[in-house]
């Protein structure tokens, strides 16, 4: 028995799969799986995290609902991976965050974007928050560069340690029998796996969304949201360069850098995040964690702000607007930052983490 | 749904919609009728992995040459000779381009991964198995434009001088129908699943059999065809049986309650008594045997006895070993005597001979002076935990079926061909297999027999 009716389920399954073995070649997991006779708290967790959720397992299995095996691998893993999230949430005192995360993130990114609203509000004359302001520094006349470097600063290290030490917690439970650190070559093929999502495929066929056919199109709007996203960071990264390296200060030109990366990350973020809510909407309930729904919903809408308020401060930064839409678009980036380690951003970290588990297992077997 | 169609396809699985496909791409308008629900469509093709194709020259997904010749020797062996070999070599010659027209069709293969089968060089393996291959056959013929019905059983075949007219239908929702076809490919698979039938050749004892697959193979198509005047072909009185567990469902337990630890214990009916040479043969022919077997012992219940020392020797299994610490407590929980059992298992382990275990090969452990004998793989049975798995005869198909030439038209009594009735599948696989099997061969007469009846039930239609 385990810990969770979630975990006792996940090991009823495994058994049955193990058992059986048809899919081995669609993903990871069952070659993972077969790797093992038995399965931990940890392993269900390791299988659970590696799952793409990309439904060819649920479609293709003679025992899936309504044979009385019910065999669900899809949902269950889903499940058990959202649980996972909380369990190994640091400082385990926040990890109620994910029970009602859709709450917890909408009322974090209200606050975060009215605070910002209400701090130029009441730091700046109303003729600076509603004025036209071009040229470099245009920006910091609202929220001096600095105070915005260090604000972000301490909330992006903040969400980077709690991340550390939930994906800590999670290595350790995944990590026996090999444990210990991840060498460059597992890493370096899960850095390969996650970036082209590998697993996302169906084992070639495909994957599957609302019904029993490969149509789905969430690894497409995937890699554009996660792409965006990249592209994103790395234009404030760069921009932060020429800050401090060149002297250069933002807005920059439409041609330059900066702007250019973050143009394509946000149209990316905009579609991408449109196209995976769609998914999400449309994907058939037997293959869903209903209780997930807030989390889901919630992490799509934060990357979603923050593309939609970063181009239309793009687009308005030479109107009135700019003030307005320059605190509402710190307002929920900051929210994304902070809520990083208690939303669904964290699948991405221990999906990595399996990944490079499961690359390790794939050496020390070979 | 229109009320004639050029071609009209009986049954759901592999064979059936490699005819639809077939006939459907030969320009024929066609219905699929399967008897069985959504999920269950498919018959026994839900269950399977592999198909035996012959090929010159090692693929992506096959790691040597498997030349029709080596097909043919082995088809002789499992068959012990009872096969027609016009028909035979006619299907092993198809098969080799049948590996390249399911990938056509949708179908994907993978590499031979794990599992306990060395098929990697005769195999190809189904990428997600039979329901994916399934699901891919099923997506192709309906945007091809193949009519698909479920639920739909047949109640009766208006045949008239060897010529099909029409089949009466017998819907849940819609109602009885009568649908006339200009050609009927007749896929419907074999009875394995009426134990009433089955009762006929077994007995009482057929109560006890576990089916493997869906409760819908009934036969009832191969019966009426039967009854209205098709050559028969198979012993009606063979099915193809494994050793299942015993607390697996009455049907549809698909491969999963499979037991392949045979060589590593003993094998003990109800009396606590061995009853066969567990050392006999390798796989597959083991694996083969001991559905009959467990078949004639009584009550048609055997269980698999061995120790701790073997447990992580065969794959894991859906339902546990039940254990006991001492050998009386596990014949206990088996409801067998212990002391018989206990008697069974002394005799056992002092019959057996020093020898240097290898189960990959006929090894030289083996017992002396004990009847039967284990031939192969004997050890002491002596470290507990005790344990064992309960088995029962696992039905997988039967032999009876329909005479077919090899256009896969029907032969009616008498030897003339029907002038617009093909089979496939299951239902004419006596024709090739009279008995025994070699992996993967009951997908290769469904896609190679399949593919030719919808191409020869169009042709028909067309003239």
């Amino acid at each position: 028995m385990h810990g969770t009716r979630i975990l006792d389920e996940a090991d009823r399954l495994m058994t049955v799969c193990n058992s059986c073995r048809y899919c081995e070649g669609l993903c990871a997991v069952f070659p993972a799986m077969e790797m093992r006779r038995a399965f931990s708290d940890g392993d269900l967790n390791y299988l659970a995290n590696l799952c793409h959720a990309c439904g060819a397992c649920y479609v293709d299995c003679q025992f899936s609902p309504p044979h009385e095996f019910s065999v669900n691998v899809p949902k269950t893993l889903a499940v058990a991976r959202a649980e996972s999230y909380a369990a190994y949430a640091w400082p385990p005192a926040l990890s109620g965050a994910f029970a009602r995360n859709g709450l917890v993130i909408s009322v974090i990114a209200a606050l975060s974007m009215a605070a910002f609203i209400l701090g130029f509000a009441a730091l700046n004359d109303r003729n600076v928050l509603l004025g036209v302001h071009t040229g470099p520094g245009a920006f910091y006349k609202l929220m001096p560069h600095n105070a915005m470097a260090v604000l972000f600063s301490a909330a992006f290290l903040y969400a980077i340690l709690a991340l550390v030490m939930s994906v800590r917690a999670f290595w350790r439970d995944i990590g026996a029998p090999i444990g210990g650190r991840a060498d460059g070559g597992s890493m370096f093929q899960a850095i390969r796996d996650a970036g082209e999502l590998r697993y996302l495929h169906g084992g070639g066929v495909g994957c599957y969304n609302e019904d029993d056919k490969p149509t789905d199109r969430r690894k497409l709007y995937h890699h554009l949201t996660f792409y965006g996203f990249l592209l994103c960071f790395a234009a404030t990264s760069v921009a932060t360069l020429y800050h401090y390296l060149l002297g250069r200060e933002a807005p920059y030109p439409w041609w330059d850098l900066p702007v250019v990366l973050g143009t394509l990350g946000g149209i990316g973020l905009i579609v991408g995040p449109i196209g995976l809510f769609t998914a999400r909407m449309r994907r058939d309930p037997v293959l869903l964690d209903e209780f997930s729904y807030g989390m889901d919903v919630g992490f799509i809408a934060m990357l979603f702000l923050t593309g939609l308020t970063g181009m239309a401060l793009l687009v308005l930064r030479e109107t009135a607007a700019m003030g307005p839409l320059l605190a509402l678009h710190l307002g929920a980036v900051f929210a994304l930052f902070i809520t990083m380690p208690y939303g669904k951003f964290v699948h991405g970290i221990y999906r990595f983490a399996a990944l490079v588990r499961y690359a390790q297992e794939r050496r020390t077997a070979a | 749904m229109s009320s004639k169609y050029d071609v009209l396809v009986i049954g759901g699985g592999n064979a059936a919609l490699c005819a639809a496909i077939s006939a459907r791409r030969g320009g024929a308008s066609v219905l699929v009728l399967e008897g069985a629900p959504r999920f269950y469509r498919g018959g026994n093709t839900r269950h399977t992995r592999n198909m035996r194709c012959a090929h010159d020259a090692a693929t992506e997904i096959l790691t040597g040459p498997y030349t029709e010749e080596e097909f043919w020797e082995d088809l002789l062996r499992v068959t012990g000779g009872q096969t027609d070999e016009v028909l035979a070599r006619h299907m092993i010659r198809e098969s080799k381009d049948i590996l390249n027209w399911i990938v056509e069709q949708g179908v994907r293969w993978q590499p031979s991964l794990g599992g306990t089968l060395s098929l990697g060089r005769t195999n190809s393996f189904f990428l997600g198995g039979g329901r994916a291959m399934l699901n891919a056959l099923y997506l192709t013929a309906e945007r091809l434009g193949v009519e698909v019905e479920y639920d739909a059983e047949v109640t009766d075949l208006v045949i008239e001088d060897g010529m099909f007219l029409a089949a009466r239908l017998k819907r849940p929702v819609k109602g009885e129908t009568e649908i006339r076809a200009t050609s009927l490919v007749a896929a419907a698979g074999g009875f394995e699943a009426n134990i009433e039938w089955l009762k006929q050749y077994w007995g009482e004892a057929a109560d006890n059999f576990l089916i493997r697959g869906t409760p819908y193979n009934r036969g009832s198509i191969l019966k009426m065809l039967l009854d209205k005047g098709v050559q028969e072909v198979g012993d009606p009185t063979q099915c193809h049986a494994v050793a299942i567990d015993a607390r697996a469902p009455k049907f549809d337990g698909g491969i999963i309650t499979r037991h392949d630890s045979v060589v590593f214990g003993i094998v003990v009916n109800k009396h606590a008594r061995r009853f066969y040479d567990e050392g006999e043969d390798i796989w597959p022919k083991r694996y083969a045997i001991w559905g009959r077997l467990v078949a004639a012992q009584p009550d048609q219940i055997a269980y698999i006895v061995f120790d701790s020392t073997v447990v992580t020797s065969f794959m894991p299994t859906l339902f546990p070993p039940i254990a006991g610490q001492s050998v009386a407590e596990l014949a206990s929980k088996l409801e067998l005597d212990p002391a018989a059992l206990e008697k069974t298992i002394t005799e056992f382990n002092a019959a057996v001979q020093p020898g240097t275990f290898d189960h990959t090969i006929l090894d030289d452990c083996r017992t002396e002076g004990i009847t039967p004998p284990k031939t192969h793989w004997a050890r002491k049975i002596e470290t507990p935990p005790y344990l064992a798995y309960p088995v029962r005869p696992g039905i997988t198909f039967t032999y009876l079926g329909t005479r077919v030439n090899k256009e896969a038209r029907m032969l009616m009594k008498g030897g003339k061909p029907s002038a617009n009735m093909f089979a496939a599948g299951e239902i004419m696989a006596g024709n090739v297999l009279g008995k025994g099997y070699a992996a993967g061969m009951g997908m290769t007469i469904g896609s190679v027999f399949g593919r030719i009846a919808g191409r020869e039930a169009a042709k028909h239609a067309r003239n």
